[in-house]
């Protein structure tokens, strides 16, 4: 027998449960749904690999196999515990900021690519878009935090509890140092306390707009005085001296209360489930939560203690999430646009950075998010702009040349100026470095892009089938979540590379 | 249930926008027009400037006579000698020194105390109040440019309804049912819009949505000119840009009704002092290029700019050289055919409210009404869902 059935049947051994009557296996089109909508853009292996399972058994095996590390290892700055200075006016010269601002701007790069290349090569794309999904949550930005590495501490919180506890989730993001520094947490005391984290915190993390009156805002804006940063360690510390540590009425309760209580009480809640349920509907489920679902969900999710598994795999399990009239109405993110169509076509390209910059084109600047409410996601993915940088990208990625020049590998924004450079700086009185450093920057990323190693011909021979016709359908059905929509397409005795960029620039290619 | 689930759940209902849209929420027909209809003049141009983030109306317009707005900012207040004098009590931010020429030629009006009843101070709930003309307690989908344009369509001939400028965010052109286009910069377009494909209707939301895109880019394309060559410099930075790029479709004969620009950073929770100056000089120069610039297409006359933002900011400077969210704030209306001047009332920073923000004295939905009616003869009764009156920045 072949050893990837055997495989194949062990792990359904593993997984199957009582035999009675048993469901019949998933099939091909729903394993790619639930790939798709859990993933970034399964391969045909993939598909495979769970088409063979009940719809149950594939939720099981999705959710097991979830991971709360990243493999690829991440830039060695990352673990610097250098003090969080940054030179300002008063005692730093305008070189001194510029290299600041420089480097930051280098290590922002490196991050973006890292976090990149971990959702092309990781085995749990779930975890990457659950790590993706909090970030969008506990939002915060690198335009106003400025470390790269704080940034890169709370998209590993972020990961390490994505699909945890929401509970140990909320407390630890939101004592992460680029969440206090991105909601001026730390600057609240006792007299003054700031209310913005304590409106944050109830409108977009945990309850949702509507659910707390202003009164409950200030009231919890007093419990979290005294939180602020260690700017020598880097640190969440709590000033004790800064603390209000009066009685609090917070959601109708009262005690003397500290963030953390106030973060309890809000748990509390139904209302808080029922926000995070409704949200992981739009993510994974539809547009359009079904209210009643949602609150038999969440009421699971609670009742787990706020596991995030338990919500995924009541709402993977839903009959919402596998009827017919859902497939494809999803709007892909860019970020899965990009990294799906590279994980579909089977690319590993050199360098992860030119798609997070592509990415970012489009609508997505992962760690950048447009403000704290995160990006709005869904049909606002598509505008005139960004439906043509999708396209483009795509286009590009078809068409690759046959002749590839050596890429340039991970052009940083913040490297000095070649001795070239410098001299044409000097002479023709460029009066903006920068600018000349921006423009070279976008070449390389442009470089990049078109330096794709995809050979579209030798992807369509691999599908499977024993005709053209028949791979050429296969690679359709891979591709697409429902019909094509353009007319007319090559069809019959095509070009390979014609019949995938027709179908990659289909409207329907956009969705999920 | 409350009414922005009642909104969608009519979407679920598969009440087609254009049918019901968001007329809707205030009972009457809807009646589709085809062919530009009498009374609407769209040849007359909006420009929209989101001052993003709410800008500090305060310190924008300074009330430098009042011992009651130094005494609520120590620190950030502006100095009484720094100011440039409109009046004998109210004077403008000395990095706006590029909307004198505007005003002393009197086509600068300056809107006090612009807000609304029972105010939000949260960003998103705000400017989604602005950006829909909704009241303070209703939730509405679709921004009030997109419900003008359903009501009176815009001709069939412009390039497009509206145009956002470097922004995804459609703002008051969301919604569905209008032709409106976000781009970034004219020439990469054009470039790119040859990879637009419209196809059949039919199919689910989504991708409905799609295909409406991929139509209208194929359609603005088709008439948007690459490039237009101004005798105007248009000052550096993102905020030029926009405003050359802005030019630029304005400057094509087959027009369009709205465009919008932004600019962002005014979120001034600390510093405020040197951000503030930066941002305020970036939209004064920007708004000197285009009036010069809209000169030399001749379409300054028919051109009327508005800025907006979410909110105002706390009269009472915070302990961190800034100030936190506010309510009624300064804004101003400029154009060929504008009567300049001081319009409203500044606020009294005797009577400040528990949250210690000011009273409007103008409502938003006023400056609106006065686009409406008197800019494009669109009736505003309409659109905003209520009787506003209008302010005489306008004839």
């Amino acid at each position: 027998m072949p050893a990837r059935f055997l495989a194949a049947a062990a792990a359904l051994a593993l997984i199957a449960g009582p035999a009675a009557s048993a469901p019949s296996p998933m099939g091909f089109d729903d394993a790619r749904h639930l790939l798709v909508r859990t993933g970034f853009g399964p391969t045909e292996a993939e598909v495979r690999a769970y088409a063979g399972l009940t719809r149950e058994q594939a939720v099981t095996k999705l959710l097991r196999d979830t991971r709360t590390t990243a493999g690829t290892p991440p830039p060695d700055w990352t673990a610097e515990t250098t003090p969080l200075r940054y030179p300002r006016p008063e005692d730093a010269t305008p070189e001194e900021r510029k290299a600041f601002q420089r480097l930051q701007v280098r290590h922002g790069l490196e991050l973006r690519a890292w976090w990149v290349q971990e959702m092309l090569a990781t085995p749990s794309p779930l975890t990457e878009r659950m790590t993706l999904f909090w970030h969008n949550h506990f939002v915060s930005s690198q335009q106003k935090v400025r470390f790269a590495r704080l940034m890169y501490t709370q998209n590993a919180t972020l990961r390490a509890n994505a699909l945890g506890n929401f509970g140990t989730l909320l407390h630890a993001a939101s004592k992460e140092p680029a969440m206090l520094i991105y909601l001026d947490v730390a600057q609240s005391r006792k007299g003054q306390p700031n209310e913005n984290f304590a409106r944050e915190v109830m409108e977009l993390f945990t309850l949702g707009e509507g659910q707390y009156t202003e009164q409950d805002i200030k009231e919890a804006a007093r419990a979290f005085t005294g939180w602020s940063l260690d700017r020598d360690t880097g640190q969440y510390l709590f000033r004790p001296g800064i603390h209000d540590t009066g009685v609090k009425t917070v959601l109708g309760r009262s005690g003397r209360f500290d963030g953390d209580a106030v973060l309890d009480v809000i748990l509390a809640q139904p209302q808080t489930a029922e926000y995070i349920t409704a949200k992981l509907w739009r993510e994974f489920v539809s547009a359009d939560p079904d209210p009643r679902e949602v609150k038999r969900i969440a009421q699971v999710f609670r009742g787990q203690d706020y596991d995030v598994k338990a919500a995924l795999r009541g709402l993977l399990l839903s009959d919402a999430f596998w009827a017919t009239d859902n497939r494809g109405t999803l709007v892909k993110s860019p970020v899965e646009l990009v990294v799906g169509t590279l994980r579909q076509l089977e690319v590993a390209p050199g360098s992860a950075l030119p798609f997070a910059v592509a990415s970012s084109g489009m609508g997505q600047n992962l760690f950048s998010p447009p403000n704290v409410k995160g990006w709005p996601g869904g049909e606002t993915w598509i505008n005139s702009n960004t439906l043509l940088a999708r396209k483009q990208f795509l286009d590009r990625l078809a068409r690759t040349d046959d002749a590839p020049l050596p890429m340039a590998m991970m052009a940083m924004a913040g490297e000095p100026l070649a001795a070239q450079e410098k001299a044409t700086v000097a002479s023709q009185g460029v009066q903006d470095e920068d600018k000349l450093r921006a423009q070279r920057f976008a070449q390389q990323m442009d470089r990049g892009l078109r330096n794709v190693p995809f050979d579209a011909a030798q992807w369509v021979a691999r599908r499977p089938g024993t005709t053209p016709e028949a791979k050429l359908q296969a690679a359709q059905a891979l591709l697409l979540p429902l019909a094509p929509v353009t007319a007319d397409r090559p069809h019959g005795d095509v070009d390979a590379v014609a019949f995938v960029r027709a179908t990659l620039l289909d409207p329907a290619y956009q969705l999920k | 249930m409350n009414r922005r689930a009642f909104l969608r759940s009519a979407g679920a209902l598969g009440l087609a926008r254009a049918a019901a849209g968001p007329l809707a929420a205030f009972g009457t027909a809807q009646v589709a027009v085809a062919a530009a209809p009498a009374g609407a003049r769209y040849g007359k141009l909006l420009v929209l400037v989101e001052l993003k983030g709410g800008n500090d109306g305060l310190n924008t317009l300074v009330p430098y006579t009042d011992p009651a707005y130094y005494a609520l900012r120590p620190k950030i207040a502006i100095a009484r000698d720094q100011v440039i004098p409109l009046s004998d009590r109210a004077g403008l931010h000395p990095a706006l020194a590029s909307l004198l020429p505007i005003w002393k030629d009197g086509q600068l009006a300056v809107l006090q105390g612009v807000g609304y009843p029972e105010p939000n101070l949260s960003h998103f709930r705000s400017i989604e109040i602005w950006d829909t003309a909704s009241r303070s307690e209703d939730y509405l989908q679709d921004g009030w440019l997109t419900r003008a344009f359903t009501m009176q369509p815009v001709p069939r001939s412009f390039a497009a309804d509206g145009v956002i400028v470097g922004s995804s965010d459609l703002g008051p052109l969301a919604g569905g049912g209008t032709r409106a286009i976000a781009l970034a910069d004219t020439e990469q377009f054009l470039r790119r819009a040859k990879l637009a494909q419209p196809g059949a209707a039919g199919g689910n939301k989504a991708l409905t949505h799609i295909l409406k895109v991929e139509s209208d880019i194929v359609q603005a394309a088709s008439h948007l000119e690459a490039r237009t060559a101004f005798e105007t410099e248009f000052p550096a930075g993102g905020f030029g840009n926009a405003i050359k790029t802005a030019c630029q479709i304005i400057a094509n004969p087959s027009g369009v009704a709205a465009v919008r620009v932004t600019l962002s950073g005014f979120d001034t929770h600390a510093n405020q002092p040197g951000t503030q100056a930066r941002l305020l000089a970036e939209v004064a120069n920007g708004l000197q290029a285009l009036r010069s610039a809209l000169n030399e297409l001749g379409k300054w006359n028919d051109t009327t700019v508005l800025t907006y933002a979410e909110f105002g900011r706390r009269p009472k400077e915070n302990q961190n050289n800034g100030t936190d969210h506010g309510t009624a704030n300064v804004h101003f209306a400029l154009g060929g055919r504008v009567a300049g001047g001081l319009y409203g009332a500044s606020p009294d920073l005797t009577r400040l409210s528990g949250d210690g923000n000011p009273a409007y004295a103008l409502d938003f939905r006023g400056v609106y009404a006065t686009v409406l009616d008197r800019w494009w003869g669109v009736s505003s009764r309409d659109v905003l869902g209520g009787r506003f009156a209008p302010v005489s920045f306008l004839a």
